[in-house]
């Protein structure tokens, strides 16, 4: 047991920190949003030259061979910034999917463009039917001489802009069926694709997206045909790691601005911070913030447990976790704060927004409940 | 950065599991897995054989006989001991009274107290609460006055857990009533608890049970040499005590075991025509405990690392996240045990366990301690410094509003 960080990883919240401190202030984000792509391409290849896209791919790959813990701190510093960029749909979620599933070929053909920031991806895999429901997928491949796909994705993160997407299809089966998905690379500019961009809550960019006849070549394929839920689960489940570090670094974030709020902000002739009533809420932040960062923490150690039920049961003990936490800092910070709390020039809104977008990810703390209901023994 | 054991703290905890499997008295065992607690007998016997093991004294440094662990040992050892479950050992002799002495006492003192208080052959008890000095600890008022080689002790102690099993009790009083900070009049006197002058009269607290006590002194005469520290100097000594390491303040074991049992009586009654298992809503609280559990049980390692890191030095402010959290799994897993159990944790069980007797059992045996248990763990927030008051520490500690 062991909480230290090695020397690669200080140095490379060092420089991360550095970075979004010069150029991720509340109003420069503001500047962001209303970029084109929702995010800052400029951005993009300044973390591609830091190392950062090729943080958690193999050397052979023109990666750094990082493991879950880096990814940790880069999205908990992130999560301090409210990050705009694709960095959890192309590296984390598309990422992990190419990693675990993608023959070597397929992998020495997309990981260097996805390091060198050349290439964005998107992890389209929920329906609007499905909800959480991992198997819940109608979107079908049918095999003739290639692929023809069809059906619809919804809330694909980074969607819009991805060049890009990993598709889950049915290749086999009914709906619900563990059996039967496979997972496409699909060119997001292919004829038969319909996409739709949106803002989410939060100000990041998602999409629904359509599939009607698009053709695909036989080694879109990516893995085992029928048996992608095993690669699935993995992708979310390192999803759910890393939003649990960004929620981490958001609720960091705001923790220090409704301090500075009670120390500075004056009622009946004092700090507000003077009363114990908010002194004990602002405790109480405190305790469900590390409760929170524990949390994060263990999803992040369980990405590498081999055993899949240990590793899906803890993970959904992480979600929980971090949902309630943020939960309860994100709404206590807008409660301290009073009225301004609520205005939208404010950062302590949109703080408030992203945790709670990433609750409604990857299953919310009553899905997972309910899945830890269903394994008691 | 990695939360697994390492395979030599592994090791190390398969030790412990397998000397209190073999060595802890079966009939302690059984009744403790009902949830009764542990006699006066029972504590004593099971901290003796800890005590010729070496292990009573975990924290205590080597050359007072302590076994050398690290923190993280430390923390195996507590959370073996109280999932077995086996009695706790003593904490007045063990991690307050041994350390203070180790720290403040005279060589005399120690050669006379260490050895019995490691081997309970001495029961102490803690003197700090009166009543009008709770979480204001520094306006206590019982008074020792000097007179010749001797103090003399007047006033009233109350909250005074197993004072009526102790044998000494190491006590704040006031030596200095015109010292300019009330912190700065303050001694700490250890007090033979027979002699003349000392009363002890029972609380009975809401689980029915004898466990706290009102302690009296009227003209108490106690030998200057049981002076621990400096006349007036007795504020820090009590500031170190309470400071002191708090590895197993949020006495996880115990609320591990309490899930357990939860999930273990649910099997055997019914709700809605189906064992109470099979009940969603059932399950659903259960799946938070485990939340919760999960969350202190890698909050606890933080904090114990991190205290390992120091070097043992700086109490660590989250300590007190550990006590708030710890306390709220404490009382909310034996209120799950209570619901559990229902309208069979309401009576007042007179009888003894059916296991013991050849009588036909009046109640499941599993019934009689579920709502004590959830009775007084409504005492987890209020002693060791409220959970309210844990809250003021974080505030002056971390946040600093």
């Amino acid at each position: 047991m062991d909480f230290d960080l090695t020397e690669d990883q200080r140095l490379l919240t060092e420089s991360v920190v550095r970075l979004l401190g010069d150029t991720y202030s509340f109003e420069q984000r503001k500047q962001m949003l209303s970029l084109p792509n929702g995010y800052s391409e400029r951005l993009w290849r300044q973390y591609a030259e830091l190392g950062l896209l090729g943080l958690p791919f193999a050397e052979d790959f023109g990666g750094f061979g990082g493991g879950p813990v880096d990814v940790m701190l880069l999205m908990q510093a992130f999560g301090r910034h409210l990050v705009l960029e694709p960095y959890l749909a192309t590296v984390v979620l598309s990422g992990t999917a190419l990693r675990l599933a993608g023959s070597d070929a397929q992998q020495a053909e997309i990981i260097p463009a996805i390091v060198s920031g050349k290439t964005t991806l998107a992890f389209a895999h929920y329906e609007r039917q499905a909800r959480y429901d991992m198997t819940d997928v109608l979107t079908a491949a049918k095999h003739q001489d290639d692929w023809l796909l069809d059906g619809a994705k919804s809330v694909v993160l980074h969607g819009d802009t991805a060049d890009q997407l990993l598709v889950s299809a049915r290749t086999s089966g009914e709906r619900d069926d563990p059996q039967g998905l496979s997972l496409f690379m699909v060119d997001a500019s292919s004829p038969g694709i319909t996409r739709h961009g949106y803002a989410l809550r939060d100000g990041s960019r998602a999409a629904e997206i359509s599939f009607s006849s698009v053709h695909l070549p036989t080694e879109a394929l990516l893995g085992e045909q029928d048996n992608a839920l095993p690669v699935i689960e993995r992708v979310v489940q390192a999803g759910i790691a890393a939003t649990a570090a960004e929620v981490v670094g958001g609720m960091e974030t705001l923790q220090a601005m409704t301090l500075d709020y009670l120390r500075t902000r004056q009622q009946f002739g004092r700090p507000i911070g003077e009363n114990q009533a908010l002194q004990h809420r602002a405790a109480e932040m405190l305790v469900n913030l590390e409760q929170g960062r524990s949390m994060a923490m263990l999803a992040t150690m369980m990405l590498g447990e081999p055993d899949p039920a240990e590793r899906a049961r803890n993970i959904s003990l992480a979600k929980v976790g971090v949902g309630q936490a943020g939960r309860f800092v994100s709404q206590n910070a807008i409660q301290l704060h009073g009225g301004i709390g609520m205005t939208d020039e404010y950062a302590a809104g949109h703080f408030f927004r992203r945790i709670m977008v990433f609750e409604h990810l990857f299953g919310d703390i009553a899905y997972h409940l309910d899945k830890l209901a269903d394994d008691i023994d | 950065m990695d939360l697994q054991l390492a395979p030599e703290e592994v090791a190390f905890r398969d030790e412990v599991r397998t000397f209190i499997r073999d060595n802890l008295p079966p009939n302690t065992r059984d009744r403790m897995r009902l949830g009764y607690k542990p006699s006066k007998p029972e504590i004593i016997a099971w901290q003796r054989i800890l005590n010729a093991k070496g292990w009573a004294t975990f924290n205590w440094p080597r050359e007072y006989g302590g076994p050398g662990w690290s923190a993280i040992q430390r923390m195996i050892f507590l959370e073996e001991n109280l999932s077995a479950p086996a009695p706790e050992l003593l904490s007045f002799n063990i991690t307050m009274l041994g350390p203070v002495l180790i720290q403040f006492g005279t060589e005399e003192q120690k050669r006379r107290f260490l050895p019995r208080a490691a081997n309970l052959d001495d029961w102490w008890c803690q003197g700090f609460s009166e009543p009008g000095a709770g979480s204001d600890l520094a306006s206590l008022r019982t008074a020792a006055k000097r007179d010749g080689d001797h103090y003399v002790v007047n006033g009233q102690k109350i909250w005074t857990s197993t004072a009526h099993h102790a044998d000494w009790c190491f006590c704040l009083v006031r030596t200095n009533p015109q010292a300019p900070k009330r912190q700065e009049g303050i001694s700490f006197l250890l007090i033979d608890m027979k002699t003349p002058g000392v009363e002890v009269r029972p609380i009975i607290s809401i689980d029915g049970s004898h466990h706290l006590n009102e302690v009296f002194f009227t003209d108490v005469r106690v030998p200057a040499e049981n002076l621990v520290g400096e006349e007036n100097k007795g504020w820090s000594v009590a500031k170190y005590l309470l400071g002191n390491e708090r590895t197993g303040i949020a006495r996880l074991g115990i609320s591990k075991a309490a899930i357990r049992r939860t999930k273990e009586v649910a099997r055997e009654v019914r709700m809605n025509g189906r064992p109470l298992i099979e009940d969603k809503a059932f399950r659903i609280r259960v799946a938070q405990l485990e939340v919760e559990a999960k969350a202190l049980e890698i909050m606890q390692l933080r904090v114990v690392s991190a205290f390992e890191k120091s070097g043992g030095k700086k109490p660590d402010p989250l300590s007190s996240v550990l006590k708030i959290k710890g306390t709220e799994l404490l009382q909310n897993s034996s209120e799950l045990v209570m619901d559990v159990g229902g309208p069979q944790a309401m009576p007042v069980w007179q009888q003894e366990l059916a296991a013991l007797t050849n009588e036909p059992a009046l109640a499941p045996d599993w019934a009689a301690q579920m709502a004590p248990a959830y009775l007084m763990l409504r005492a987890a927030s209020i002693y060791g410094g409220t959970n309210e008051i844990q809250k003021n520490i974080l505030n002056k500690a971390v946040l600093e509003l």
